[in-house]
């Protein structure tokens, strides 16, 4: 864990993030529950998990995105921006998330980004727009620090004056990238940024961000995909039903011992590359949590115990987490077991 | 000897959006009865309009399509009932491909309702909805109150409502979790198993799809098109609970 007394202070230190929506009729949806997290300089954490399990509205949180439904509480600080300041970035006001926050201490590499880009402006233009906007740069100053923004995420210069519809879903990704990089964030948040694209192009992908962490920025990556945050993380944090059920080193996660949760442990299992076999049932609604631990219905070493909600001890978050490494898919129940 | 004529066959299939630059060119492509097969190739290299090709969906510049030996002469709606409901096909996203007005009952109920099978589509829609995981609570929902994964699943479960003979799965969980993955995996494979019904899977994961499949092949990449398609069998690999041998795992 990075968190030792010796370590140095993190860039982006998440304590207790909760974040409940309030939907038509009354109901609440718990969509973020008591996250805590740490993203040092020169790190890079991934936050895995199904979709719906609240990793997205934890990014949104972050960069003060939410919607007006939205209730946070806990905090987020942002190391900066003098020495020894920080910035809750919970607590702090729209105009400062937009002046001071987003785009120049925490640059975006978002979701969809060909939603992302104006349809009517060529990449060019985007990225000029932004170039200004952060550095003030002007006239044959400005046209440099645009085509260099550009080669910064990999982004043909020969493409620089297609619209985002004329560019293919990688293309459209760095171009979003090359945006996310021009102000020259020290923390970098990218939510799914390899969704759709191919392996080499992900391979490409991860290996660029993580080339921006080994720069000496922070990296918070959200994914789904798990050999992407295989590839990239140094430490990961598995999400489900909107906790953090695990937060470990990536190396001896993905490799020996692996996850102690038995949700993360099933998650793996059921890559393609290993036992293929998926974790019984569905995870749960946000809206309609199961008293005590959510993964408790899938599973197969729930016992009364799991009644209540575990804490997150040590790095999983289980009252059996499993110890030794099991044959895998030991912890998870199997889909015909249940009939 | 009479040889059972392949699931799909497509013969020198030419298909674009441009007829003097198709994305396909000349390609061919076998599915025996029974068999899987994956498609590979990197995004942007057609293999996607191949896929709709052999769902009928997209008309070909050139070549011609077989279902069970018989060759196709109408695309989309003009194809003959018997061919249309012959293939089942599921896309890479759920949201642009269901209508989001329907609830998920409807969704899953769409093509028996479309071809006139009212009594059996009200009969069907729990057991379809249920092979596919998805709980009776869920059906009342609309595309939106539900997630990717959830949507996904009914959009298999409407695409196995007529048992076709031939499933075509066009990246059909690039935007899902493992898990999810497995389990749609899983879904496909029982339905096979239990029905003998031929597969076309594309994408671009070799991962997944030489796990998942009997053959893969290569979708040849270039700007305009290529040869036909190298096949390479892959070492046999059981899906956990359809095969003989015990699953790998590492
Ligand atoms: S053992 Fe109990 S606490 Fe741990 S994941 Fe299973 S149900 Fe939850």
């Amino acid at each position: 864990m990075s968190q030792g007394t010796g370590a140095p202070e993190p860039l982006l230190s998440v304590r207790d993030l909760s974040v409940r929506f309030r939907m038509r009729g009354g109901r609440e949806i718990a969509a973020v529950t008591d996250v805590s997290l740490d993203v040092a300089h020169g790190e890079c954490l991934a936050l895995v998990g199904e979709s719906g399990c609240g990793k997205s509205v934890l990014a949104s949180a972050l960069l003060g995105l939410l919607p007006g439904n939205a209730r946070v509480g806990g905090s987020a600080l942002l190391s900066g921006p003098g020495p020894g300041e920080a910035t809750d970035l919970l607590a702090a006001d729209e105009a400062t998330l937009a002046r001071t926050v987003r785009g120049r201490r925490v640059g975006l590499v978002p979701q969809s980004p060909a939603a992302h880009l104006t349809p009517v402006r060529t990449v060019r233009s985007h990225l000029a727009e932004t170039v200004r906007e952060l550095t003030g740069a002007k006239g044959q100053a400005l046209a440099t620090a645009t085509v260099a923004a550009a080669r910064r995420a990999a982004f043909p210069a020969d493409h620089l004056d297609r619209y985002p519809h004329q560019l293919s879903g990688g293309l459209a990704q760095r171009a979003a990238t090359a945006l996310a990089l021009v102000g020259d964030a020290p923390l970098l948040l990218a939510d799914e940024p390899t969704t759709g694209l191919d392996r080499d192009l992900v391979e490409r992908t991860v290996d660029e961000l993580r080339g921006h962490a080994d720069a000496g920025r922070g990296l918070l990556i959200i994914t789904h995909d798990l050999a992407a945050a295989e590839r990239i993380a140094d430490r990961v944090a598995v999400m489900y039903a909107g906790r953090v059920v695990e937060l470990t080193e990536a190396r001896g996660f993905f490799g020996a011992p692996g996850p102690r949760h038995p949700y993360a442990r099933g998650l793996l299992d059921a890559l393609p590359e290993r036992a293929f076999r998926p974790i019984p049932g569905m995870p749960p609604e946000l809206g309609d949590l199961p008293a005590g631990c959510a993964f408790a219905p899938r599973c197969a070493r729930a016992d009364a115990a799991c009644s209540t909600v575990p804490a997150l001890s040590g790095t999983a978050a289980c009252h059996h987490p499993v110890t030794a490494p099991e044959p895998a898919g030991c912890g998870i129940r199997s889909e015909g077991s249940r009939t | 000897m009479t040889r059972t004529p392949p699931a799909l066959e497509l013969r020198a299939v030419t298909a674009g959006y441009d007829r003097s630059a198709p994305v396909v060119r000349d390609t061919s492509l076998t599915v025996d009865e029974g068999e899987a097969v994956g498609l590979l190739g990197p995004s942007g290299c057609g293999k996607s309009t191949l896929a709709k090709v052999a769902a009928l969906l997209h008309r070909p510049y050139g070549g011609t399509v077989h279902l069970g030996g018989v060759q196709a002469r109408g695309w989309r709606h003009r194809a003959p009932r018997a061919q249309r409901t012959a293939v089942g096909v599921v896309f890479q996203q759920p949201r642009l491909a269901a209508d989001p007005r329907l609830t998920l009952a409807a969704l899953i109920a769409e093509p028996l309702r479309a071809t006139g099978r009212k009594a059996e589509a009200l009969a069907r829609t729990g057991e379809l909805a249920g092979s596919v995981g998805l709980g009776t609570d869920l059906l009342g929902r609309r595309p939106h109150e539900v997630s990717d994964g959830q949507l996904q699943r009914a959009c298999l479960a409407r695409a196995l409502a007529l048992r076709p003979r031939v499933l075509v799965c066009d990246e059909m969980t690039a935007m899902l979790d493992a898990s999810t993955t497995a389990a749609l995996v899983t879904v496909v494979e029982e339905y096979r198993t239990s029905t003998g019904a031929a597969l076309l899977a594309v994408g671009h994961d070799r991962t997944l799809l030489e796990r998942w499949c009997d053959r893969t092949e290569e979708m040849p990449c270039t700007a305009a098109g290529g040869p036909p398609l190298r096949s390479r069998a892959p070492d046999p690999v059981s899906v956990p609970g359809f095969g003989p041998e015990a699953p790998s795992d590492h």
